[in-house]
């Protein structure tokens, strides 16, 4: 492997987990760390950036246990954080059905579905604490979906053979934010959360390598303002944005992590995205975002395309013979139920090949016909009916008289911020949970996982462990210095951002990049993709600096400003992601390189070399980052590969 | 298509603002709303013009955050469908849309078709929640919920509190996001000791911010893009006579 | 609004049943005028009952049009810069948008129909008539005008009840979603049934089937 695009530096290693048996872990953190004072924790400040599961539960949590919570989101209420658009359900292993669920199976087949490349320590902890989630939110009022007396109704979901999922209809994530953004208010009500909506965090306030506070801008007037704590917390979610076209909200942003990687946090495993197989395809060149379409779609459409290359035809005049069900051909055993990444780049494959349909070729079917001809419309419109209304509302084609086309799209990025057990950073008094951080997904996130992950940060781990780190540390005030500083770097780059006056929107820039990316370290990462991206991403964000156009002033709400700031940094993370992708030289999970897959053209793992986190050091702009790896070990789950045949 | 947008403009709280045209062809009809204003936005920007302002973020209908009272209606034409799912094939070529912000005074304009809707979150924290603190969870399956009760609560629960009901009531009134709140709520086991105290401070704040009172026009469930129902106000209204009233309030 | 509304409505249905005595003849009509007067004679004195309905009917017609203006402010205040762009939703029905402007009218021709058969102002005949033939002369085809006024009037009441009366048990707490379209069509009956019963009145003393 060529070291000619990153530096090798020392290993890293999670200091904080308890060694012994897995299931005692946990409970033996738990004890072991440092207790605040509760008389002294209305003195202690925490501050937290994102008001979504993880963020929204979290300060709930800790205005509740006493502390001075002050919390930011740059939407214009709490509410509105893109946790809301989760559909499936939340996985807990209550085993409510008797089918030999427990918190081991759950614990297993998150690291399996891991493709064996997370923390075991953390995913069991996650495993545990699932069952208690389920309990806060019932107290909280969540309107989950029960039977008919009464009790929990469960599904089951992707990649499990249990039936744990805990849904409301097909808006969970909405219900369960709700609970946390109630939760939250009350604790705003009870003058223990300071809420600042409307406020985008841009810098963090270091004191001798410790997080001391943040830098945000005011987006409704514009006024650059600091706030200083002694611990922050970012729950500020994933970056999937990057490719421009994804899933995630219009909003939705790296650059609270981003910022704070500028200034020494770790960034682990860049390159792990989840692309849903399920999403409306792109309509043109207007296409602002991808809308995902609930993967239990899958249980009854059949997927095809034509079999000839470029063939016009309607689907309805395309005969049976002329078809080709190509993941029920490829794979009989689970046909149209393969896991996401598989279903993901067996599309690609096909569209590559010329045999996509719909505009520029970039979808394929999924067809109801058999099922409404089995089940009839009735069954299906109960089943499905709201999926098919959004499908018919956004583009207009009724999936009752005609196959839906779908297009796989960028969905949740495993990678993130690098914490240990603790869900501590790499820097001192940072704090980062829920899809911000790396920690429990490994290189691929299990469906209905996300939720739970970010409540079980929120609501569970950091309440415990960001004591200890508070008890440990009595912080003085901050020194004004290092919070001027803090505000000069954002002052500056606003005025740099608003002075180059060029002549390109900041989203053709954006636009732009997701291009490379999605070509590049997409579905299908190839050495000589991912080095060809390497020179048109620095090329672009040099271009970008040079070229691009941000109308209005600093002192107003500027959406122009607020994008060209994020786009900047995912200017500079699109870089990091790649170098990621072109390192690791093994296909897992959501990082499939075509150089690693066996004779079926399935993805290889290779333990021997990549059995590690990798984690990213920042070491300048421009400059080759650092490479820290965290050796991954295997002590309750053996690697096997993954088969889907 | 082509298109002619009027479109409110307003520099900031304290600018008058008007009613501004915009020229726009070659708009795809599969292109969302927002996104022709997206298109409509480059276009200002590529010409040394001022981006309009509006709110948006998931685009799929969930977040609440798109508003604009499209041609007189909240959320526009389409009947339960948010500004970010509604489609430009919705409208004929040539057509003159007015695009105009949320108009209340508790939803004072912020510029452009931005507006504040603080005064909602100040309603829920005044008691929207069931007070239930971390780690106090009782087990999940101790109280059963009646299905019916269940789904209806969620029914309620799925108000995603983008504020079309205030824009579309003749009277400036949240009913119908109060209802929905303590529809939710009341139905739920877990809501009944708060019950009463939490509709009567509720509403208390929903008058202090502004908002106007019910008269029942039902242009509220009209213009939701959820559909909330109108019986969440005559829930609303037994709930606080009964707790008013019937003395069931604690304070 | 609901409870002074209920008041009033109650009241008209007793007022209609009262008119249609007109269909029995002169002799029952003013007899049941004059017994209106006389209810819980001897009793209490003279025009009691009748005084005293007279002052709850006059107090919940005053709040009722407080409760409206108040109303009416808080709803101006709540929305203080008006769109540009005409709404055109009419989501109850055509009634909702009369409640405001039909209030005043209504409340315009209680007036007129006070100084009319009440303390025959602008009546034909004065107190030396008998109730009935106060009534024939005002509506007697000459005057078909007066007719058109009531029976435009009386319309208006219809529209306002249809929507009010449902509106009550909404406001009041009563409505359910199990309850919703009975009561819907409570609404309806009785705006129907006072309505018609109101207007077969003048009606038929203009096309002479009461003389």
């Amino acid at each position: 492997m060529s070291d000619s695009f990153y530096k090798s530096g020392e290993p890293v290693a999670d200091a904080k987990a308890p060694a012994g048996p897995i299931e005692d872990r946990w409970t033996t953190r738990k004890f072991e760390a440092k207790l605040v004072n509760p008389a002294n924790k209305r003195k202690k400040k925490i501050i937290i950036i994102g008001t979504g599961l993880a963020g929204g539960s979290a300060g709930a949590t800790l205005g509740e246990a006493g502390y001075h919570v002050q919390q930011f989101c740059f939407q214009d209420s709490p509410r509105r954080a893109h946790s809301i658009a989760a559909q499936g359900g939340i996985n807990a292993a209550k085993n409510y059905r008797n089918d030999g669920d427990s918190v081991h199976r759950l614990f297993y087949d998150t690291v399996k579905g891991g493709d064996f490349r997370s923390r075991e320590s953390n995913v069991h902890r996650l495993a545990e604490i699932s069952t208690q989630i389920i309990d806060q939110c019932v107290a909280q009022g969540v309107p989950f979906a029960r039977e008919y007396g009464g009790l929990l109704d469960n599904r089951s979901f992707g990649g499990t053979q249990v039936s744990r999922t805990f849904y409301a209809r097909g808006q969970t994530g909405q219900q369960l934010l709700l609970g946390a953004y109630q939760a939250l208010m009350r604790q705003v009500e009870a003058g223990n959360v300071e809420l600042y909506a409307r406020h985008e965090m841009l810098d963090l306030i270091m004191e001798d390598g410790r997080a001391r506070g943040v830098v945000v801008r005011d987006l409704i007037n514009g006024d650059v303002k600091h706030y200083t704590a002694d611990a922050v917390v970012l729950a500020s979610g994933g970056y999937g944005n990057v490719y421009f076209l994804s899933t995630n909200a219009m909003g939705s942003n790296v650059t609270a992590s981003w910022r704070a990687h500028r200034h020494g946090a770790l960034f682990a495993n860049p390159c792990y995205t989840q692309i849903h197989p399920t999403c409306i395809p792109v309509s043109g060149d207007h296409q602002s975002k991808l809308t995902l379409m609930s993967e239990s779609l899958r249980n009854d459409g059949r997927v095809w395309v034509p079999t000839k290359t470029g063939d016009e035809r309607r689907p309805v005049d395309i005969p049976e013979d002329e078809r080709d069900y190509y993941l029920e051909r490829i794979y009989p055993s689970f046909g149209n139920l393969v896991p996401r990444d598989i279903a993901s780049r067996a599309a690609k494959n096909v569209c590559d090949e010329g045999r996509g349909v719909g505009p520029g070729g970039l979808g394929v079917y999924l067809d109801f016909a058999d099922a409404i001809a089995r089940l009839g419309r009735k069954t299906v419109e109960a089943k499905y009916g709201n999926l098919f209304e959004m499908y018919e509302r956004i583009t207009g084609e009724n999936p009752y008289e005609t196959p839906m086309r779908i297009y796989p799209a960028v969905h949740y990025t495993m990678g993130g911020l690098w914490v240990d057990y603790d869900l501590q950073s790499s820097i001192p008094g940072l704090f980062v949970i829920g899809e911000a951080n790396f920690s429990d997904h490994g290189a691929n996130r299990l469906g209905a996982s996300a939720l739970m992950q970010g409540l079980a940060d929120g609501y569970f781990v950091l309440p415990n462990t960001i004591g200890d780190y508070i008890a440990r540390n009595d912080l003085g005030p901050v020194d004004p210095t290092a919070v001027v500083a803090a505000e000069e770097r954002v002052k500056g780059q606003i005025d740099k951002l608003l002075s180059i006056d060029g002549d390109r929107s900041v989203d053709s820039f954006h636009r732009e990049l997701g291009h490379i990316m999605w070509e590049y370290c997409g579905m299908e990462r190839t050495e000589q993709g991912l080095r060809k991206a390497l020179e048109l991403i620095p090329a672009l964000r040099a271009e970008f600096w040079e070229r691009v156009k941000v109308t209005g002033k600093g002192e107003e709400l500027n959406q122009q400003l607020e994008k060209a700031g994020r786009v900047a940094d995912f200017l500079e993370l699109g870089e990091l992601m790649v170098i990621d992708a072109l390192h690791r030289a093994e296909s897992c999970g959501g990082h499939f390189r075509a150089e690693s897959q066996d004779e079926d053209g399935e993805a290889k793992r290779d333990d021997d070399n990549f059995a590690y986190v990798a984690a990213w050091e920042w070491s300048g702009e421009g400059e080759q980052p650092v490479l820290h790896k965290e050796d991954l070990e295997f002590d309750y789950v053996k690697p096997t590969q993954r088969s889907y045949k | 298509m082509k298109l002619t947008l009027r479109v409110w403009r307003q520099s900031g709280p304290q600018d008058k603002g008007a009613m501004v045209e915009y020229k726009l062809d070659d708009i795809s009809p599969d292109a969302s709303f927002l996104e022709m204003l997206d298109v409509l936005n480059e276009k200002l920007i590529a010409d040394g013009g001022e981006p309009i302002a509006f709110d948006h973020d998931c685009r799929e209908g969930i977040c609440g955050m798109c508003s604009l009272v499209i041609n007189g209606t909240p959320h526009g034409p389409e009947r339960a469908t948010t500004t970010c799912q509604l489609h430009m094939r919705k409208f004929k070529d040539g057509e003159v849309i007015d695009v105009e912000p949320w108009r209340a005074k508790a939803f004072p304009v912020v510029k452009d078709l931005v507006v504040d809707r603080s005064a909602f979150d100040r309603i829920v924290q005044s008691g929207g929640f069931i007070s239930a603190p971390t780690g106090t969870a009782p087990e999940a399956h101790s109280t059963p919920v009646p299905k019916p009760d269940a789904d209806r609560a969620f029914e309620a629960a799925e108000c995603i509190g983008c504020g079309a009901c205030v824009a579309a009531c003749p009277n400036g009134s949240a009913a119908l996001f109060l209802g929905a709140k303590v529809t939710h709520l009341g139905l739920m086991p877990q809501g009944q000791p708060e019950r009463w105290d939490r509709v009567v401070s509720m509403l208390d704040t929903h008058d202090e911010e502004g908002f106007g009172g019910c008269t029942n026009t039902g242009e509220c469930t009209v213009a939701c893009p959820k559909g909330i129902p109108l019986d969440v106000i005559g829930r609303l209204n037994h709930d606080y006579l009964k707790a008013t009233a019937g003395g069931k309030k604690r304070a | 609004m609901a409870v002074t509304g209920g008041v009033l409505v109650l009241y008209l249905v007793a007022h209609m049943i009262g008119n249609l005595k007109i269909f029995l003849g002169e002799e029952d009509f003013n007899h049941y005028a004059h017994w209106l007067r006389t209810i819980g004679e001897p009793a209490v004195p003279h025009r009691t009952v009748l005084t005293l309905i007279e002052v709850v009917l006059g107090l919940s017609v005053v709040l009722h049009m407080w409760s409206a203006v108040s109303l009416g402010k808080r709803a101006s205040h709540a929305r203080p810069v008006k769109y540009q762009s005409k709404k055109k939703s009419h989501a109850q029905g055509y009634a909702v948008h009369t409640m405001r402007y039909g209030g005043v009218i209504i409340a315009l021709y209680i007036v007129w129909h006070l100084l009319d058969l009440t303390f025959f102002v602008v009546n034909p005949k004065n107190s030396d008539a008998t109730p009935y033939e106060r009534m024939v002369s005002d509506f007697d085809p000459s005057r078909w005008y007066i007719t058109v006024w009531y029976v435009v009037a009386l319309l208006l009441v219809g529209l306002h009840l249809n929507h009010g009366i449902w509106s009550a048990f909404q406001t009041l707490g009563l409505r359910t979603p199990r309850s919703h379209r009975a009561l819907r069509g409570l609404a309806g009956a009785v705006a129907a049934v006072v309505t018609l019963g109101f207007i077969s009145v003048p009606l038929s003393i203009t096309f002479g089937w009461v003389s």
